[in-house]
């Protein structure tokens, strides 16, 4: 919205005060000011008033004329001039020789043969409108010469505040409302509208009106006749152009001055064609033509005013297309209204059509200022078209009334709030600038909220402290820090793990770390052919691609490898993000937060990452929690998944998640030639695991003693088996155990398993270590896991 | 007899300068003063002496073998020397100047900017927490005072699913069950809450190089007896000088959202032109970087505090936003992109 300086200086009284600085507090204090403030007619020097005395045409330009005017001068000025609406008699601008108009300087020129000394200038060349069509048309009694400035409010100061900044405030959509906050700002009083006496005319008769709807709050009308005026005056005009409105004749003119004064939407009907005012709904949907010539569909949610049974208009949005003022329309009636907010807002957005006037109800206007306004419209009206006759009695239904809205607080709660000392007068004073009644008496506040405040904005105490502060200034408040006890903090599990898995897997395995989007990837998983598994969708997307919640971010990364193909033969990459698995008993989303982990290469076979990514999980299960993982096989559930080397990972004997090959279909249309496998992990999962305390193993002081078998081990035996041959048969002294050698031919997988003995006590002896081993070798046969040649490695 | 001591002295210091390494020196030492060498020889050799000639003569021996072994001690100095003289010389210069093997893994810009809000607010007390990317319409408007038709409703298009859950828009979806998680050590022991929730927030709106649908926000709160405005800029002051390693000069404006009262935007004078004006901060000096405010009184309710009793503040900073400041980035879609060419460079950052 943009707002006047001027206009605003009708209502308070700025002299000997900085309106940048004042500007620049509103923005601090009220609302958002954009950073662009505009200088009107900063740029504009020289034109005066000018009466054309003759024209003669150019002799040889159809378009051309030659004119002598008169800008005050003892002579008359030789004037060349193109506009086609030149006539003698004609009063108009005039850009002396030697004026500005913005970048250019007048001088005497050569046109077509003669010389032109000074320009008859255009409104739209003066900056206070948009016509180009002619030159400037003065109707008003001024001496010839006199500096256009001196009449018309050309030089103002104009800067816009962010509408959405105002969506808590109605009372601040026009200009009056604006100047109270310069009012409270300032300290200096804010001067009365000037309005019409509206109970002179309460002898005449009412008008046939009646709210049929709840969702009119408030229903106020008046009839004039006899409006004669049809343009505004120029001040008029130019505060519109101002302020961003186009002047359209001076009765609409007069309506949008009035909504851009007061914030008050106003609607002047052709009165024959509201005889019966009824203000309601319609139980079945019609189209309706409103006054931009647009038929739209009205249903049957939304307020209409009618004439009896016929719409006229869609309440406090657009007024309709037959009940408009036309030529032969000698009464008109004014309508002042209020209606409720969110129906007006949810009508907007069902017909899709935003006018300034439904974007003031959907803030909850005040329904007091509904009479004001046709008392301030009577008095504009009048004061600018002498003639006009008042033929109704104010009508005026006032079916909702807030409450008024009155709240009692003490000092201590203010003090509470802001941490600092702000006095009893200043509360006071600031609470009373900006129309609150506020009285204090032992350091309790009695406070009335004004009506303009009260529909919405300011309902509490602490509504209280934010008048109080914003006026105040932040800039002025002192900075303290607080004096809360101190309690130890304990970090949340699943964040910590988060943090530290993140770190292993940068740190120690240089992999990276990506962020995805929670939806499936329809158009690249379907490349890749990966197809997007049912689960629950966004009612409301406006892409078919991101409709789909994901249930794993498996298929993510694979199209999120497939883009990085050529960013290295190898890389590695993670998540930890989200994915819904399904809907609850209560039908709600079951999440999850996965770790997901992906491994490319064009350089290793699929058996080597496929155990770094393994090495990559081992080392995070024993890091956080010191506790080994533990695989079983799983069947293939999804079309990326290879069928042979899946498995559900375990971690003290819950499954936590994953790992597993790409299918090779998915994995060839990633990249012919690489090895991909992936991995994810239920973060919440693996956080509950409890961690394991380290036990600490004194180093031994006697030699230890290791001994190496070479087994034959058949497929469908895992290392997991054999340990089994051992786990329970060490004791005491059998320490470690791990593989040092693997040996394969076409026949046999063979493996050298090293065992290592040591005692704290004392010195093995052989034999009894022979002991130990032979147990072990024969448990080992017992699954046939056979030596391979006699024992030698 | 003598002159076979000496014509031996001789051989020796001859036989010995001809060496050239350890196992010649050794050898060499074998054949005169081991068992069978000829030193021992002499010794032997002297059972046709009388004794006083064996006296002297053995005297005469023992000198010459300490002299030879001196000679092979020294010997063995001498070439251990030269070995490694010889390894010293033969050690190439390498060029250290080489470019160096950076390869490693990287973090997630956010990851990195996350991180070090969260240390900060640790460091003052502060508790990070965690919370789902899925919400009810409860948690993220109805419990934080936006209520249905409420207009702050649609200045955020919300991604709704089919079950009337939605994709949360706002970190503040996580107000209600921090109150309600901390508020029971508030009331009996008077524990203050204090606590930041790093998320990501979803809104339904096209995307280009500065709009995503997906981004992270960073919710900041905290709950007490008299807590103040003064607090408010305070922790804000400090938090963003932390962040930003400067002293941040910050300013409020009155801010409408729902869940505050009052609410605050919060400005930070302009890194890049120092306050003076620049077209990074549109000539204004003035960077607008976060929503805060004190938590209005209804949301205190809703979970379960008494607004007469406790007051706080509640921050969201755009966490996104803060990591394309920092790091300068550009287009906000580079970060959900997964392209490792952008996002490789972000190994670590110890600010």
């Amino acid at each position: 919205m943009f707002l006047s300086m001027n206009w605003i200086s009708d209502f308070v009284d700025f002299s000997g005060l900085d309106k940048l600085e004042l500007i620049r507090r509103f923005s601090l204090s009220t609302a958002e000011v954009e950073n662009e403030i505009f200088f009107k007619g900063a740029d504009l020097s020289g034109v005066v008033v000018a009466e054309i005395k003759s024209v003669e045409n150019h002799p040889d330009s159809k378009k051309l004329h030659l004119l002598k005017v008169d800008a005050g001068g003892d002579e008359l000025i030789d004037v060349v001039c193109g506009a086609p609406n030149v006539r003698v008699g004609m009063k108009t601008a005039f850009a002396k020789v030697g004026a500005k108009l913005g970048e250019i300087t007048i001088a005497p020129r050569e046109l077509a043969g003669f010389t032109s000394f000074g320009m008859c200038c255009g409104e739209a060349e003066i900056g206070i409108s948009d016509d180009n069509s002619g030159i400037m048309e003065i109707t008003d009694d001024v001496p010839n010469g006199t500096d256009l400035k001196e009449i018309y409010q050309i030089d103002d100061i104009v800067f816009e505040v962010d509408n959405k900044s105002l969506t808590n405030r109605p009372d601040l959509w026009g200009h009056y409302g604006i100047a109270r906050e310069f009012a409270a700002l300032t300290g200096r009083p804010l001067k009365p509208l000037d309005t019409a006496d509206l109970d002179a005319y309460s002898e005449l008769q009412k008008l046939d009106m009646k709210i049929e709807d709840p969702l009119c709050q408030r229903y106020s009308c008046l009839a004039v006749e006899n409006i004669t005026r049809s343009v505004s005056p120029v001040n008029m005009r130019i505060r519109l152009y101002y302020c961003g409105m186009r002047a359209i004749n001076f009765l609409a003119d007069l309506t949008n001055y009035l909504m851009l004064e007061m914030g008050q939407p106003m609607h002047a009907f052709d009165s024959r064609k509201v005889g019966a005012i009824r203000i309601k709904r319609f139980d079945e949907p019609f189209k309706f033509k409103t006054l931009d010539g647009v038929e739209r569909n009205i249903d049957e949610n939304t307020l209409m005013i009618c004439n009896g049974d016929t719409p006229v208009a869609i309440a406090g949005i657009m007024g309709g297309l037959d009940s408009e003022i036309v030529e032969d329309t000698t009464t008109l009636t004014l309508e002042s209204a209020t209606f409720d907010a969110a129906s007006i807002r949810k009508s907007t957005v069902r017909l899709a059509h935003r006018t300034d006037a439904s974007m003031r109800y959907e803030k909850s206007l005040d329904p007091e200022m509904t009479v004001p306004a046709i008392a301030r419209f009577l008095f504009l009206l009048s004061k600018y078209d002498g003639g006009v006759r008042v033929v109704s009695s104010l009508t005026d239904e006032y079916a909702f009334k807030y409450d008024v809205v009155e709240l009692r607080f003490d000092k201590a709660f203010v003090d509470r709030y802001t941490g600092i000392e702000i006095d009893n007068d200043t509360i006071i004073n600031t609470l009373t600038g900006l129309g609150f009644k506020a009285s204090v008496s032992d350091d309790t506040f009695d406070v009335v909220v004004p009506s303009w405040r009260a529909t919405k904005d300011v309902t509490m105490k602490a509504d209280i402290i934010e008048e109080i502060t914003r006026i105040y200034g932040y800039d002025n408040f002192a900075v303290n820090t607080t004096r809360s006890p101190l309690y130890p903090v304990r970090a949340e599990v699943v964040k910590s793990n988060e943090d530290k898995i993140k770190d292993i897997l940068v740190k120690r395995f240089g992999l990276h770390e990506v962020h995805s989007y929670v939806w499936a990837y329809y158009d690249e998983q379907k490349a890749l052919g990966i197809p997007v598994e049912d689960n629950i969708k966004l009612a409301n997307a406006t892409n078919p691609n991101i409709e789909t919640i994901r249930r794993s971010m498996i298929p993510t990364q694979l199209c999120q490898v497939k883009t990085n193909t050529g960013y290295a033969p190898d890389f590695g990459i993670f998540e930890v993000g989200r994915v819904v698995t399904g809907m609850d008993e209560n039908n709600l989303c079951v999440e999850k937060k996965n770790l997901a982990i992906t491994l490319f290469s064009k350089t290793k076979s699929v058996r080597e990452i496929y155990f770094e990514l393994r090495d990559m999980l081992a080392v995070i299960a024993d890091d956080l929690k010191h506790k080994p993982l533990d695989f079983a096989p799983a069947a293939a559930e999804h079309a990326y998944e290879h069928p042979v080397n899946l498995n559900t990972v375990i971690l003290d004997g819950n499954e936590i998640g994953k790992i597993g090959i790409v299918h090779p279909t998915v994995g060839k249309k990633i990249d012919k030639k690489a090895a991909i496998v992936f991995a994810e992990i239920d973060m919440q999962a693996f956080a509950q695991v409890q961690n394991a305390s380290i036990v600490y193993e004194e180093p031994s002081k006697y030699p230890p003693m290791d001994y190496d078998i070479s087994v034959i081990v058949p497929s469908g035996v895992f290392y997991k088996d054999l340990r089994e041959c051992w786990k329970n048969e060490g004791r005491g002294i059998l320490r470690k155990t791990g593989i040092v050698d693997t040996y394969d031919t076409e026949h046999f997988h063979s493996i050298t398993i090293r065992f290592e003995f040591s005692s704290n006590e004392r010195t093995l002896s052989s034999a009894e270590v022979q002991e130990i081993m032979d147990k072990v070798i024969s448990n080992l046969k017992s699954i046939k896991v056979e030596m391979r040649g006699n024992g030698e490695r | 007899m003598d002159n076979k001591i000496d014509i031996l002295r001789e051989e020796i210091k001859q036989r010995l300068s001809e060496v050239t390494d350890l196992s010649q020196l050794d050898s060499l030492r074998v054949a005169y003063l081991g068992k069978k060498g000829s030193v021992t020889a002499l010794l032997k050799s002297m059972k046709e002496l009388s004794n006083e000639e064996k006296k002297q003569f053995g005297a005469e021996v023992n000198k010459l073998k300490a002299e030879a072994a001196k000679r092979v001690e020294e010997k063995v100095a001498e070439l251990n020397a030269l070995a490694i003289e010889a390894e010293i010389n033969s050690m190439p210069r390498f060029d250290i100047t080489t470019p160096a093997d950076l390869t490693r893994g990287s973090y997630h810009p956010i990851t990195l900017v996350s991180r070090q809000c969260e240390s900060i607010f640790r460091s003052m007390g502060f508790t990070v927490e965690d919370y789902p990317e899925v919400v009810t319409d409860y948690e993220c408007f109805e419990s934080v005072n936006i209520p249905k038709h409420h207009p702050a409703r649609d200045m955020q298009d919300t991604y709704y699913l089919e079950n009337g859950q939605l994709l949360k828009s706002q970190t503040s979806a996580a107000q209600n069950a921090i109150l309600k998680k901390y508020g029971a050590a508030l009331k009996e022991n008077g524990v203050p809450i204090k606590a930041i929730f790093p998320g990501r927030c979803f809104r339904n709106e096209a995307t280009d190089a500065s709009h995503e649908n997906t981004f992270f926000q960073m919710e900041g709160m905290m709950v007490d007896k008299d807590i103040s405005i003064s607090n408010l800029i305070y922790f804000m002051k400090t938090m963003l000088s932390e962040v930003f390693q400067r002293d941040v000069k910050v300013r409020l404006r009155p801010g409408f959202f729902p869940f505050v009262e009052p609410g605050f935007e919060l400005d930070i004078n302009c890194e890049i032109c120092g306050g003076k004006g620049c077209s990074s901060c549109k000539h204004s000096g003035w960077l607008e970087l976060c929503p805060c405010g004190m938590i209005h009184p209804n949301v205190l309710r809703e979970g379960g505090i008494d607004p007469d009793e406790y007051t706080g503040f509640a921050f969201g900073l755009g966490l996104t936003r803060l990591a394309m400041m920092k790091y300068k980035v550009k287009d906000i879609r580079d970060l959900n992109s997964g392209n490792l060419k952008s996002l490789d460079q972000f190994t670590d950052d110890d600010e």
